[in-house]
């Protein structure tokens, strides 16, 4: 990482910490944020934010181990999260999880090599009368079929 | 000890911790429950736990640990409480009402059963070959509730890699139980903050910042997490077969150091109540055991006392009379391995304050590879020095690159006083019934100043004695040379001793308030280090800190289990020794005095003893990349 990134990025957390404030409570809100603009949370800025709100960034890391929306490592500028949860599932979820691979090339779990889109599993998604769900970032499509789960997917830059 | 404003309980604990009333007498302030048919009276928000261990009524307890806040987390000592829908863990209830507690019920027994069950299905359980066999809680719960199969499964193949990559501390997670006490230990009781759970449900194990090998984060090996480890998931790095090959190799001179605090704690592995010390006794085993000599670190602690007293003084000159801004005030001891890489690694900006001094293991290490093996007329190739601590830091410290000083490592093998008891148990000796002897020459035995290098505020009190005496040419104005103020278990102590009618050489310290501060812990070091920061401590001039909770005697190295009341103990052994030498102060040591003679002919902080007995310093800074 170059410095003048590594500084530009502890700026950017001290500005959250400005805003959220130290309380331990607030640190959700600052990785979400940190999480939202660069897709990941480094190794760096676990470390920042630890420094800045006097805890210990093994603490940041358990938490970002902890939640499922949350990354330690870069993932795709997209993330899409099919819901596996037993609604979803009797509706046809298996189908969409074919199309889908067999469309992007990739398994679940992985990322596109353009880094476009990465696949992930979700748990429900509370959409259990409108199954199959899909959350394409914050977004979330229902009532899906291949084909327009197809379509959702090309149309995402 | 002192109870920190930031002590982390869980959130999900927090609405069930009640404050004790201060005044019991007041209308509410005692609860009457029934305990299994017995009628007890005890003050409001005592837990379940602590009324049943006041009643003589045994709770089995795994993730609960005198030293560390509640977390309620291992379910094993759930009881049955009238009224309520399921069982309670008694470690995490307070009373608050009038309730009626059953602690032996079927539906109790049968709970923990299964619970301890399911604490098996994931623990790897080799016992045989594993270091805590028969001192593990685990196997000891097992026994007493009768797991005579395993319902639930057992691993039968280790699934996580042993990590040694560090020189001080193994963790093996396959033995873990996530009882998660070594998180609390390294959050809350050390504030280093080295371990936490990571990842969730089943995939949830204790480990380092992006599970880093524990060589390469920012563990400052002071092996607490070990003490308080219940299984045998964290041990300390075991020399003791390389000893044996030294000690049989009729090559080898295999010289033992041993330190005070491991001779007040070794009797607890041999089943003696904490608080008797066995130097007598350990010297005899060490010999039989195959020590070709066995010294005592108390010698250069002595030294140690001797040389950091003299750098304190040339500071304090630089700074009174030259008024030489870039003198460091207050100056830090620099005894405690584990207190030094903390502040290498947390306040690298300030170890300028630290005495260069090297602890008194080291010394003795660079002293043994020369002077003595000029005396002795041995070469140093062959001696191996070893050193009996209480400690796993010393681990870590003795192969620190740097300290090489006398052509040689300085100190070939730390060992720890667990290590070390079961050595002497190999060797088919019982500790308690062997004859006294003394410590062999040319370090013989030392002062009462070293001894009590072994307590929280020791050094400061060996440092007093010495440096009042050399300023004044008078003793302590303390009786029995007893030290009050830096006695006893505070976090973090404070007190001054006047210094009237200087002798001539010491005219410029005349009427000056020697200010000092003791802390042990390194939770109460960081918070010293942000009184430094905040300039709080710009008019105090020596600052003592120890690592561990209690000092050395509470070290990451002595006998499982510890708890306060066992600290206390241990320190009492340690003064009441203290108390009955002869020689009580560093300065008077006829052997220290005869080493400046015949050897360090420059005196302290002089040139030789700077190059053997005085170190230097790396910045490690916390940041892992």
């Amino acid at each position: 990482m170059l410095v003048l990134e590594k500084n530009a990025l502890s700026e950017e957390i001290e500005s959250l910490v400005n805003q959220f404030g130290k309380d331990r409570s607030a640190l959700l809100q600052i990785l979400q944020a940190i999480q939202r603009k660069h897709k990941h949370i480094s190794d760096f800025a676990q470390q920042e934010v630890a420094r800045m709100m006097d805890i210990h960034p093994v603490e940041v890391n358990s938490v970002i181990s902890f939640y499922a929306f949350l990354y330690s490592v870069p993932k795709g500028r997209n993330i899409v999260r099919l819901c596996q949860t037993i609604s979803c599932d009797m509706y046809g979820k298996e189908k969409i999880e074919e199309a889908v691979q067999r469309e992007l090339g990739i398994s679940f779990g992985e990322t596109t090599k353009d880094k476009r889109i990465t696949l992930e599993y979700t748990n429900c998604l509370g959409m259990c009368d409108q199954g199959p769900a899909m959350l394409v970032n914050e977004k979330v499509y229902t009532k899906l079929d291949p084909e327009t789960a197809i379509n959702i997917l090309n149309a995402i830059k | 000890m002192v109870k920190r404003e930031n002590e982390r309980i869980p959130v999900s604990q927090q609405a069930h911790i009640v404050d004790k009333p201060k005044d019991l007498t007041t209308i509410g302030g005692t609860i009457s429950v029934q305990i299994n048919e017995k009628k007890i009276t005890v003050p409001l928000g005592t837990t379940i736990l602590e009324a049943c261990q006041l009643n003589q009524i045994h709770i089995p307890t795994l993730c609960h640990h005198p030293d560390l806040c509640i977390a309620g987390v291992c379910r094993v000592c759930v009881v049955d409480v009238e009224g309520m829908r399921t069982l309670q863990t008694a470690c995490s209830f307070p009373i608050t009402s009038p309730i009626k507690i059953s602690t032996s019920t079927q539906m109790v027994r049968k709970a923990r059963r299964h619970i301890i069950d399911l604490l098996l299905s994931e623990h790897y359980g080799e016992c045989y070959s594993c270091f805590r066999n028969g001192n593990c809680e685990l196997q000891n719960l097992a026994k007493e509730y009768g797991v005579d199969n395993y319902t639930f499964g057992h691993v039968e193949t280790p699934r996580y890699e042993v990590d040694n990559s560090s020189a001080a501390v193994i963790r093996d997670m396959n033995k873990c139980v996530l009882c998660k006490r070594c998180v609390r230990t390294c959050i809350d009781l050390q504030e280093v903050g080295v371990l936490e759970a990571i990842n969730r449900g089943h995939e949830t194990h204790v480990g380092t910042f992006l599970d880093k090998p524990l060589a390469d984060v920012v563990c400052i090996n002071c092996g607490q997490c070990i003490n308080r480890c219940p299984t045998a998931a964290l041990r300390a790095n075991d020399p003791s077969d390389e000893i044996w090959a030294a000690i049989d190799d009729p090559k080898k001179h295999v010289v033992i150091q041993t330190a005070p605090s491991p001779r007040a704690a070794i009797g607890e592995e041999f089943g003696i109540e904490p608080g008797k010390s066995f130097t007598g006794e350990l010297n005899t085993a060490l010999r039989r055991i195959g020590f070709d000599r066995v010294f005592d670190t108390n010698f250069t602690a002595d030294l140690t006392i001797m040389e950091e007293g003299t750098e304190l003084l040339t500071r304090l000159k630089k700074a009174l009379v030259d008024k030489d801004q870039s003198v460091k005030l207050p100056q830090f001891t620099s005894c405690s391995p584990g207190w030094v890489k903390y502040i290498e690694h947390f306040y690298p900006e300030f170890l300028d304050y630290l005495s260069s001094a090297k602890s008194p293991q080291q010394m003795f290490g660079a002293l043994i590879k020369t002077f003595y093996a000029q005396e002795a007329k041995i070469d140093p190739v062959d001696i191996i020095t070893v050193a009996l601590m209480p400690c796993a830091a010393k681990k870590f410290e003795c192969n620190r690159p740097e300290m090489v000083d006398s052509g040689f490592k300085d100190v070939d093998y730390g060992l720890t006083t667990r290590e070390m008891a079961k050595m002497i148990r190999e060797a088919g000796i019982f500790l308690p019934e062997m004859p006294k002897s003394q410590f062999d020459d040319p370090f013989g035995d030392a002062s009462g100043a070293g001894l009590i290098f072994g307590a929280t505020g020791g050094v400061m009190e060996a440092a007093l004695r010495t440096a009042y005496e050399l300023v004044t040419g008078r003793e302590v104005p303390f009786k029995n040379l007893i030290i009050e103020p830096c006695r006893g278990f505070e976090g973090v102590k404070q007190a001054s001793v006047k210094l009237e009618n200087c002798v001539e050489q010491y005219k410029f310290l005349e009427g000056v308030d020697l200010k000092f501060v003791v802390a042990h812990g390194t939770a109460n070091a960081k918070i010293v280090m942000e009184m430094l920061k905040k300039g709080e401590l710009n008019d105090v001039h020596f600052v003592e800190i120890m690592a561990c909770p209690g000092g050395c005697l509470g070290g990451g190295g002595q006998p499982i289990p510890t708890s306060a009341e066992i600290r206390a103990k241990r320190a009492e052994a340690i003064y009441e020794e203290e108390a009955s030498l002869p020689i009580r102060k560093s300065h008077e040591n006829p052997h220290v005095n005869y080493i400046y003679e015949k050897f360090l002919t420059d005196g302290p902080c002089g040139k030789l003893s700077h190059k053997l007995l005085h170190t230097h310093y790396t910045k490690r800074g916390k940041y892992i990349s």
